[in-house]
């Protein structure tokens, strides 16, 4: 343990939180529909994850800031916007969890306003499964709807770099806890 | 056989091959994918069900010509479809018709129960024998066309003939509509007129005789989903105590209930939890620490845990650890990370007793399972493969080769084949005939000194 450094276990965690969200993307399509033990396991890890990511980011800061500084900022402010407003802006892989179960369960949960709103997010279960085949083939931090939605931020940033970054920040804004939706 | 001679040698037992069930071919249908396998209570009995609804039951006949020596013979009694898929329209959700488990009832008259579940359904089956028809009816041509009425001259009274032997199944009872979450386990009481069913968040006891109602016992499901912390993962009754029953968690924890305590048991009575050894922490520790199934012993006094890399007996006297843990496959703990990414880190093993408590069994990868002797600390790695299936071939102790050297006849971690896996075992509750169930193949050992 003594010889992984802070920057290895970052990038493991940056890994690892990108393995789970692709397997809680794959969940959904599952026959069976979404298995609530698996998704808690998964919200587990991805916790541990990001909790990790940030504790490593923060002792690596001062090293790291140079050259990740303009994105660092850039998705920052991005955080910062996205704090306010965790309704309505749209955290996909929430969203997107929640929006499998919310057509696939608890309709005897209490429907509200929050849910009826879910629903009309839920046409993306729809869409999403058209576009399944190139999310097998490519399978990105990032699920496509995000990427529409803010198009002009991924078109400024480097390549493959700022979307870790990016995806690192934004998805450390999501609470993990909506992960396991409305089940 | 003396249930005190049978384990005095455990691994001078000489378990050898003696059956195997199932299709050859390396390609796997899905819908033969094996999911449970059960011994009825004298062990006459093996039932099986897959991943496609269907349950296969196979049974012992004793006295087999050519190898007398091999009395566990199993042959196929009665096969049906017990579970269809179905769509929650509701949901818009695939019910799967995967047999999650199989539980019998002990036997009352010449017909066998059995309870089989899918994610959301209970079904309780009658297999009844006929090997007899009636003959001689008087209205009726031998083809069953109706005779002419005024061609009728004499009466007679209709016999009953011998007919070869028909196995017949029929749903008795469906128990629908009672679980929200899936279904991951059932549990016949003691009392043999109740049971239990588990999903997720919830317990439900349930009459044999009753469909429309059940009783919610146990309701772990927050107020609020997103503070959910831990889900139910196996329940079961005790096995002479019909008011108790346990139930383990994603956790790590199992919680004893009683329910003469009150109507809804959220409160437990006991709660067995080993405290997390700190050096051992991962990302991944939450996952390993979730337990896969829990038996209680035929004794009732101790419970089996499973979890992701090892099994731990538990005294029921004693909560704050478990009295024995024994080491499944600890080579994986610095493989975790791999496990995640190819999902096997998230198979359920279940595991098993012997007869007479003295043997605990589980499985693991390469279609390796494990055998701990409780009593002499000794444990064996057995493999079932076709290549070790000759009638009363010995199978060879494996052992798999932790690093440095690979000595011969050892595998190494990485050459392990992680796509067979042995989720499934069961032990006949009489002698040792075990039935070991890979991933579309049925295996049954006997073993050759006592079995």
């Amino acid at each position: 343990m003594s010889a992984i450094t802070a920057m290895d276990v970052n990038v493991e965690a940056k890994r690892i939180l990108a393995v789970s969200i692709s397997k809680l993307y794959a969940s959904r399509t599952q026959r069976g529909g979404l298995r609530l033990h698996r998704s808690l396991l998964l919200s587990l890890v991805m916790r541990s994850a990001r909790d990790i990511y940030h504790s490593s980011r923060e002792s690596e800061a001062p090293i790291a800031a140079a050259p990740e500084e303009p994105m660092d900022t850039s998705s920052r402010a991005e955080e910062q916007t996205q704090l306010p407003e965790p309704e309505s802006e749209p955290q996909p892989v929430a969203n997107g969890a929640e929006a499998a179960s919310e057509v696939s369960d608890s309709r005897e949960e209490e429907s509200d306003g929050e849910t009826t709103e879910d629903k009309e997010n839920v046409s993306p279960t729809r869409q999403s499964r058209k576009r399944r085949g190139k999310a097998s083939a490519a399978p990105d931090f990032l699920p496509s709807k995000r990427a529409r939605l803010e198009p002009g931020e991924e078109r400024y940033a480097a390549p493959l770099g700022s979307c870790r970054t990016m995806a690192g920040e934004s998805l450390t804004t999501l609470s993990l806890n909506r992960v396991i939706p409305a089940f | 056989i003396a249930a005190g001679s049978v384990c005095a040698i455990v691994c001078d037992m000489q378990w050898c091959f003696s059956q195997v069930k199932g299709a050859i071919d390396d390609d796997v249908a899905e819908a033969d994918i094996i999911s449970t396998v059960e011994f009825n209570h004298t062990g006459e009995l093996l039932a099986t069900g897959d991943k496609g609804g269907r349950v296969v039951i196979f049974q012992q006949e004793i006295e087999n010509k050519n190898y007398p020596q091999l009395r566990s013979e199993y042959n196929v009694y009665s096969t049906f479809q017990s579970h269809e898929p179905e769509f929650d329209y509701l949901k818009s959700l695939e019910i799967e018709e995967k047999i999650n488990k199989i539980r019998w009832l002990p036997q009352k008259n010449a017909a066998q129960f059995l309870l089989s579940t899918n994610d959301k359904t209970i079904k309780l089956w009658k297999i009844s024998e006929r090997d007899r028809r009636a003959d001689g009816y008087n209205l009726k041509e031998e083809d069953g066309r109706y005779k002419d009425p005024n061609s009728i001259t004499s009466l007679r009274v209709p016999v009953l003939i011998p007919m070869d032997l028909m196995v017949e199944a029929s749903p008795r009872r469906v128990f629908a509509n009672a679980h929200t979450y899936h279904i991951n386990s059932v549990s016949v009481n003691s009392d043999h007129e109740t049971y239990l069913s588990a999903d997720d968040l919830r317990i439900n006891l349930w009459n044999l005789e009753i469909t429309d109602r059940s009783f919610n016992i146990v309701d772990i499901k927050p107020a609020n989903m997103e503070e959910l912390t831990e889900v139910i993962t196996a329940s079961e009754f005790h096995p002479n105590q019909c008011n108790t029953f346990v139930f383990s968690s994603s956790k790590g924890t199992i919680r004893l209930c009683d329910m003469r305590a009150s109507a809804l048991c959220d409160k437990h009575s006991k709660l067995f939890e080993e405290p997390e050894n700190p050096s051992n922490r991962s990302f991944f520790s939450e996952i390993i620490s979730s337990i896969s199934d829990v038996k209680f012993s035929h004794n009732g006094q101790y419970m089996m845990t499973r979890d992701y890399l090892s099994v731990k007996i538990w005294d029921l006297k004693m909560e704050n650890r478990p009295v024995e843990t024994y080491q499944v496959h600890e080579y994986l703990r610095s493989k975790l990370c791999s496990l995640y990414e190819n999902d096997c880190i998230f198979d359920k093993f279940e595991c098993c007793w012997n007869g007479n408590d003295s043997v605990v069994m589980t499985g693991s990868y390469n279609n390796f399972f494990r055998m701990f002797d409780r009593e002499h600390r000794r444990d064996v790695t057995l493999e079932a493969s076709r290549e070790n299936s000759k009638p009363l071939q010995v199978l060879k102790p494996r052992k798999v080769c932790t690093g440095g050297k690979r000595k011969k006849d050892e595998i190494s971690v990485d050459s392990l084949d992680f796509n067979k896996k042995i989720l499934h075992t069961a032990w006949h509750p009489l002698d040792n005939i075990i039935a070991v169930a890979t991933t579309n193949n049925l295996y049954i050992f006997q073993d050759k000194l006592t079995g």
